[in-house]
């Protein structure tokens, strides 16, 4: 594993420890307003300074990092099952099944900008993080379809696999037990890529006021509130902090994502 | 009698069965068999409205019609890509017949639901050519031989260890070793796995696709002294395919000779490496080194001219021709069928005849086989 890959794992490490204990770590309540203490500075009181109403920011990133991980692996959870199981079908039937659902259902929804159909479908169904989960996740699953069907592709002409068919297995035992362990390391690849997009796509929508609805300690909307131009010039500490911790975040999944895939790439290995 | 097949309904029409002469049961019987496989190609236009003079069809296998007896080994053998591989696993329907009929005790196995192939496989197994390929590198040897016992819902806990155990010994491998990954194993051993979870289910018939070409010599004749010694154990009946003309030779009771997907020869082992009577099985047999020095430098080699053409574009007539030094004229017009040149024995060519069988011996530009069909 290469070193930005070690760096990755580590912010990931902390993100998700001040996930879980954020109660615990946070030293003030994150929606308690004190309008005497507007735009503090950071300092030993409030470790990344205060917003707008005077809350402390330093709590509402850690609090903000239980809503993106949520919001992150639910996003992957569904969409990497939802696009194991189609590209999988895609890959293994072939024939007319396969043209429909890789040839006409992926180009369809590759032909939409992701984040544009997730906006639109926000706009359908209403902010909220539920809907949002459920709009990544039908963006997201198209990704994870055209892997899992390229590797299935691949799989099912191994001998073992037509070993399998031989012996008289049924397709269902043949998918299960042959083709997904052998299939799925790529996915895991892309699962972690998609963590990080997952996590961008939450605050941007956010941001833009179609996600977490703005008293939640999102990222986004932490940067929504603080995004004009007194702000950046008077408190940048406002943007700053939630703003690093979208970054981080979605650079430590891509690290470990990149790294994944040098480890798992037989090419790559020859390369270096 | 027998006629010349034109080229143009070589594929239609009832093919006759070379008879059986030795009276024991049919177990195979494959008519007429053919694996084609579209390539597409032509302009889009022609995709879409879907009849096209550019279509490119790969005919693996055309129009093969075979016998296999119960308790015999059939071997079959042939250059790289004249569709031997297909035709065996087109009999286990691994690969999509085009057309023709596959009689396996009773059924046509080309018409079966998948369900009902499924099922029919218990009696029809197959031991593949790469022993490193054809064993899933994530599973125990216990999971890969009771695989098709499970399948079958067979045997259950420990009966299935014990039945393993047991193919294990069968097939030369220690049960010690029943909880070790393949890649812990020799290219032998992983042959002997790949043997004994064919065995699993008693089948009737296994087709041995390449068995040993992908093992060393020096085990080579062991894993063939397996699966003759296997063979009278279980009452195997084998399809051999190999292009290791000794190894066939060995194994074989009686050997088909396959060019560009069809059968050219076909006789008891001895008779083909004996008396060769195609000009194609002549080559191949020449071909084989004789391990003495002696013999080896000073015996006479045929060499073919040319490589195999390719399968998308066959020439017509007889597909050997191109190669053949006893091709005329006719040979490019008429696909010559297969014929009982002499007893037990057949050939497809027509050139020889069974009043004269040796094709050196015949008059120049005579082509007795079509004589006796006009």
């Amino acid at each position: 594993m290469n070193r930005l890959a070690k760096v990755g794992l580590i912010i990931i490490f902390a993100l998700v420890i001040a996930a879980l204990f954020a109660p615990w770590i946070a030293t003030h309540d994150v929606g308690a307003t004190d309008l005497s203490a507007r735009y503090l500075p950071p300092s030993s009181a409030h470790y990344f300074g205060t917003d707008a109403t005077g809350r402390d920011i330093f709590s509402r990133v850690i609090y903000g990092a239980r809503i993106s991980l949520r919001v992150g692996v639910t996003v992957v959870i569904i969409s990497a099952t939802v696009g194991t199981i189609v590209g999988a079908i895609a890959g293994y039937y072939g024939g007319w099944v396969d043209r429909f659902i890789a040839g006409y259902l992926f180009n369809v929804f590759l032909a939409f900008p992701g984040l544009l159909l997730a906006i639109a479908m926000v706009a359908f169904l209403g902010a909220g993080l539920n809907k949002l989960i459920l709009a990544l996740s039908i963006i997201g699953w198209v990704g994870y379809a055209r892997v899992m069907r390229a590797q299935v592709l691949k799989v099912r002409e191994l001998e073992f696999v037509q070993a399998a068919r031989a012996l008289g297995a049924s397709d269902l035992y043949i998918l299960w037990r042959h083709i997904l362990p052998n299939a799925i390391q790529p996915l895991i690849v892309q699962a972690s890529l998609g963590m990080a997009g997952a996590i961008l796509s939450e605050a941007s929508l956010s941001f833009l006021g179609l996600g977490v609805p703005p008293p939640a300690p999102s990222w986004g909307v932490m940067l929504e509130e603080a995004r004009d131009l007194a702000t950046l010039q008077t408190a940048p500490h406002a943007l700053i902090f939630p703003g690093a911790a979208v970054a981080l975040s979605v650079l430590a999944f891509n690290f470990v994502g990149d790294g994944l895939r040098e480890r798992l790439d037989p090419r790559r290995h020859v390369d270096r | 009698m027998w006629e010349a097949i034109s080229s143009q309904n070589a594929s239609s029409g009832s093919p006759k069965v070379p008879p059986s002469g030795d009276g024991r049961d049919l177990l195979l019987e494959i008519r007429d068999l053919r694996v084609h496989f579209d390539l597409g190609g032509g302009t889009l236009w022609d995709r879409i409205t879907g009849g096209s003079p550019a279509r490119r069809v790969v005919k693996a296998v055309d129009g093969v019609t075979l016998v296999v007896r119960s308790g015999e080994t059939l071997g079959l053998v042939g250059e790289s890509g004249c569709g031997k591989s297909t035709l065996g696993r087109a009999i286990l329907r691994l690969i999509e017949p085009t057309g023709g009929q596959i009689i396996f005790r009773g059924r046509d196995l080309a018409r079966l639901s998948r369900e009902e192939m499924r099922r029919e496989r218990r009696h029809l197994q197959m031991i593949f050519q790469d022993p490193y390929a054809s064993l899933n590198p994530r599973l125990t040897v216990r999971d890969i031989i009771a695989e098709p016992l499970e399948t079958f819902g067979l045997t259950r806990g420990l009966e299935t260890e014990e039945r393993v155990r047991d193919l294990m010994r069968k097939v030369g491998l220690s049960p010690r070793f029943i909880k070790r990954y393949p890649h812990e194993f020799s290219g032998g051993q992983r042959q002997r796995i790949g043997i004994a979870r064919a065995l699993a289910l008693n089948p009737k018939l296994i087709v041995a696709d390449e068995p040993i070409s992908a093992l060393d010599v020096s085990i080579q004749a062991q894993i063939m002294n397996l699966l003759k010694r296997l063979q009278r154990e279980f009452d195997l009946t084998y399809l051999f395919i190999s292009h290791d003309l000794r190894a066939v030779r060995y194994v074989s009771d009686r050997i088909a000779v396959m060019y560009l997907g069809k059968i050219v020869e076909l006789a008891e082992a001895r008779a083909i490496y004996e008396e060769p009577l195609m000009p194609y099985t002549k080559a191949l047999i020449s071909a084989v080194p004789v391990p003495d020095p002696t013999i080896e430098l000073t015996r006479r080699r045929i060499v073919l001219e040319g490589d195999v053409p390719s399968p998308l574009d066959p020439p017509s007539g007889c597909r050997f021709r191109t190669r053949c030094p006893y091709a005329i004229a006719q040979c490019a017009e008429v696909v010559p069928p297969l014929v009982e040149i002499k007893p037990r024995h057949f050939a497809a060519c027509i050139r020889i005849s069974p009043d004269e069988p040796q094709i050196e011996r015949v008059a120049a530009g005579e082509a007795p086989g079509l004589k006796r069909a006009s």
